[in-house]
């Protein structure tokens, strides 16, 4: 069904998706959204939103199960505490992208902002999946717990470096593909730049073929710069910080 | 390096009475206890837990004070000395439990409660009706009623969740990991019994305790360990844990050896790994921002619940307090400096945060001086001990008063203050399967519906005693509390007259 959200207040139209959705309806396209909050919040089933317009913060939280389409930016706080689903991002997005976010993808075409990906983890065959294809702001992947997160810092200006400073600080879990390499001065010290085996290769390869099918990106171009890995130092970084 | 640091505790056994059954051997936790040719202790690992000395059947053990082992010296306390000394063979950062033990004045113990005489006849709660019943949330501002012809009235304003307590009494968070799931277990049936609340903290709630979604309160941490749409529905109420008293404004870390199979499931993280709570949450650095995780927690549970915001006691915890409330919580807890932990810096724990007394007082008054205290109940927190103790506190202002500590004591803790080692003796603070089998769940809600039960006969007697006949008529009521040995500022803080001073 179609939702004209112009002037549309938020609750109004959350309650009005979650009510259908209930009903059984499974598609919904949003027109004119331009700022509305939480949109596919907390829904466990399996229905489609397609956002024509600019969604509000918190888009996706606690989301569990949906298909989010954005034909625009996205705001902050996308994918904030998400348990399964999908975020399909056609422009760029805001801060605390993926807060805790535990599973699902998340696919940004453009720029992320600060602290993308902070705190996210992973339980057995939940694996959350980030992928941006432009850069990061600061603070990206800090905390990490789980998870997989990749910046691809693809048309970027020369001499833009992929993310900002403190690149994977306090990881503690999950890893961090970088398309071209990193700056060492920029990460943090709990993470170290490994080389990706063809392991590594075949996953990325896998999330990067569906990553460059939503976007019109070309995989094999998009493969053909080496990518770099980060990995946490330990599980426990902070272990010995105290006296017993 | 080897540790010059001398016993805290020295371990008698009266070899006399001892009958060498080792039971002490067995339920020692701490390895302070060995059988050679008979029972031989180690001083130094002895933490004064006291399972040896409760568990002897010939009460032959007793552990004291290693008394003499730092000269006196008022200055130069042991406990100071102790720490420089552990600080010097370690580097590290030292770390402790429970609430911050020190000699900082306890307000509750400087205020006494008034009684009826004569004039003012007092009720006696053994014969009369006498109201506990407490709700939490949101109360309308007014209420505006309509009547059809037939001259039937309806309530026409929209009251907003709820949730009732028949005592005013909640358990406080504790995180299934921070303790046992035999002490989440004890909790929720003791919630379930006494129709009060259990809280989980942060590490999400086990699938066993489902059932018993309408007495728990499901928190929201920064670390987001559990949180997902079914566990913040499985609740009578959401908790933003933004603050707490014995470690306001630092995050925590669940060490990864606590981090087993079962917790694992629960907080939603791979065994092994620590469970690292950020200082802040990340997606809130404004009151705007707080408002936002409010209302994108209310959105998931669609509009069915109170959201209660948690924040320690901090200097300027009343001005917080209202931007908590205008950001549209629904209930404020607020965690005083004498709130327990499982582990925190020794540091933070002692000298960080105000008394919940004075926190409680400026809260109530500033909410009430702004016209929203009706928006939000307040439930008070960190270091109440008896039913007079949340008397007082519902008089400065509280609906409802919050136990952590006071619960695990009935539990069978004995505040030895090393919850962080992962050993308790009595299978509280610990993972240990073989450790969390000494308390059994069963006996456990019961030991905690009896405290509950006999604080409630306290409060009745109290409200009695004051001539009134329900919990709602102390609240706030000030005018009923009194100061000793108080100075003149604090009673003005705390609105309260001193002794001696009549209306």
């Amino acid at each position: 069904m179609r939702i004209d959200c112009k002037g549309l207040y938020y609750r109004k139209q959350n309650k009005m998706i979650r009510d259908f959705a209930n009903d059984g309806e499974t598609e919904f396209i949003l027109d004119n959204a331009n700022g509305q909050r939480y949109i596919g919040g907390g829904i466990e089933k399996k229905i489609k939103i397609t956002v024509n317009g600019v969604p509000g913060n918190d888009l996706a939280m606690f989301m569990n199960g949906p298909t989010i389409i954005v034909n625009a930016n996205a705001q902050d706080g996308v994918a904030n505490t998400m348990n399964a689903g999908e975020v399909i991002v056609h422009g760029s997005a805001g801060d605390v992208l993926g807060y805790g976010m535990r599973g699902g993808k998340l696919y940004i075409k453009g720029n992320v902002g600060y602290r993308t990906g902070i705190h996210a983890k992973e339980y057995k065959k939940q694996v959350p999946v980030i992928i941006a294809g432009g850069i990061a702001g600061d603070f990206c992947g800090e905390y990490m717990a789980g998870g997989i997160l990749v910046l691809l810092g693809l048309n970027r200006d020369e001499g833009t470096p992929i993310a900002g400073d403190y690149l994977g600080t306090g990881m503690h879990g999950g890893v961090i593909y970088l398309r071209g390499g990193v700056d060492e001065s920029r990460i943090g010290a709990e993470v170290s730049v490994l080389e990706p085996d063809a392991k590594d290769m075949k996953l990325l390869k896998k999330y990067l073929a569906e990553f460059c099918g939503h976007f019109g990106f070309d995989l094999e171009e998009v493969m053909s710069e080496p990518f770099v890995k980060l990995l946490p130092v330990s599980s426990r970084p902070y272990g010995d910080l105290y006296a017993y | 390096m080897n540790s010059e640091l001398p016993p805290e505790f020295i371990v008698k056994v009266d070899y006399d009475r001892c009958r060498r059954c080792r039971r002490c051997v067995m339920n020692c936790s701490f390895g302070c206890m060995t059988f050679k040719d008979r029972v031989v202790p180690e001083h130094r690992r002895c933490v004064a837990c006291q399972r040896c000395v409760t568990y002897c059947p010939e009460y032959a053990i007793t552990v004291s004070k290693n008394e003499l082992a730092y000269k006196e010296n008022e200055n130069w306390s042991p406990e100071i000395r102790k720490n420089i000394l552990k600080q010097a063979e370690t580097g590290g950062m030292l770390l402790t439990g429970m609430g911050n033990p020190r000699e900082y004045p306890i307000l509750w113990d400087h205020l006494l409660i008034d009684a009826c005489q004569v004039t003012n006849p007092s009720i006696d709660p053994l014969r009369e009706p006498m109201e506990l019943r407490t709700f939490l949330g949101r109360k309308p501002e007014r209420l505006e009623f309509s009547m059809d012809e037939a001259g039937e009235i309806d309530l026409v304003t929209e009251i907003e969740p709820q949730v009732r307590l028949d005592v005013p009494v909640v358990f406080g968070a504790m995180s299934y990991g921070a303790v046992s799931l035999n002490v989440h277990r004890s909790l929720a049936m003791a919630a379930s019994r006494s129709g009060t609340l259990m809280n989980t903290g942060e590490g999400g709630l086990h699938r066993e305790l489902y059932p018993y979604s309408g007495n728990i309160i499901v928190q929201v941490a920064s670390g987001r360990f559990g949180v997902h749409s079914e566990y913040l529905n499985t609740s009578a109420m959401v908790e933003i844990k933004i603050g707490q008293g014995a470690k306001p404004g630092i995050g925590g870390h669940l060490p990864g050896e606590k981090v087993g199979e079962d917790i694992s499931k629960t907080r939603m993280i791979p065994v092994g790994t620590d469970a690292l709570s950020p200082a802040p949450h990340h997606d809130i650095y404004s009151i705007e921002d707080l408002s936002q995780l409010i209302f994108a927690i209310k959105e998931a549970t669609d509009y069915e619940k109170p959201v209660s915001v948690k924040i320690s006691a901090v200097h300027n915890v009343a001005a917080i307090a209202s931007g908590i409330v205008r950001a549209g919580a629904d209930v404020v807890t607020i965690d005083g400096f004498r709130g327990g932990t499982g582990a925190t810096p020794m540091v933070i724990r002692d000298n960080v945060g105000i008394p919940i007394e004075l926190a409680l007082a400026a809260v109530d008054e500033r909410l009430r001086e702004e016209g929203i205290r009706n928006n939000a109940s307040i439930l008070c927190a960190g270091g109440i001990r008896s039913s007079g103790d949340v008397a007082k506190a519902i008089a400065l202002g509280a609906d409802a008063a919050v136990i952590g500590t006071a619960a695990l004591v009935a539990l069978g803790c004995r505040i030895c203050q090393k919850c962080y080692t992962g050993n308790c003796a009595w299978g509280i603070a610990t993972q240990k399967p073989e450790l969390v089998r000494r308390l059994n769940p069963q006996i456990g809600a019961d030991r905690l519906t009896n405290l509950l039960a006999a604080w409630s006969l306290e409060l009745k007697e109290i409200l009695g005693s004051l001539g009134v006949n329900s919990i709602e008529s102390l609240r706030g009521s000030r005018e009923r509390l009194r100061g000793v040995g108080l100075d003149s500022q604090t009673l003005e803080l705390l609105g309260v007259k001193p002794a001696g001073v009549g209306q």
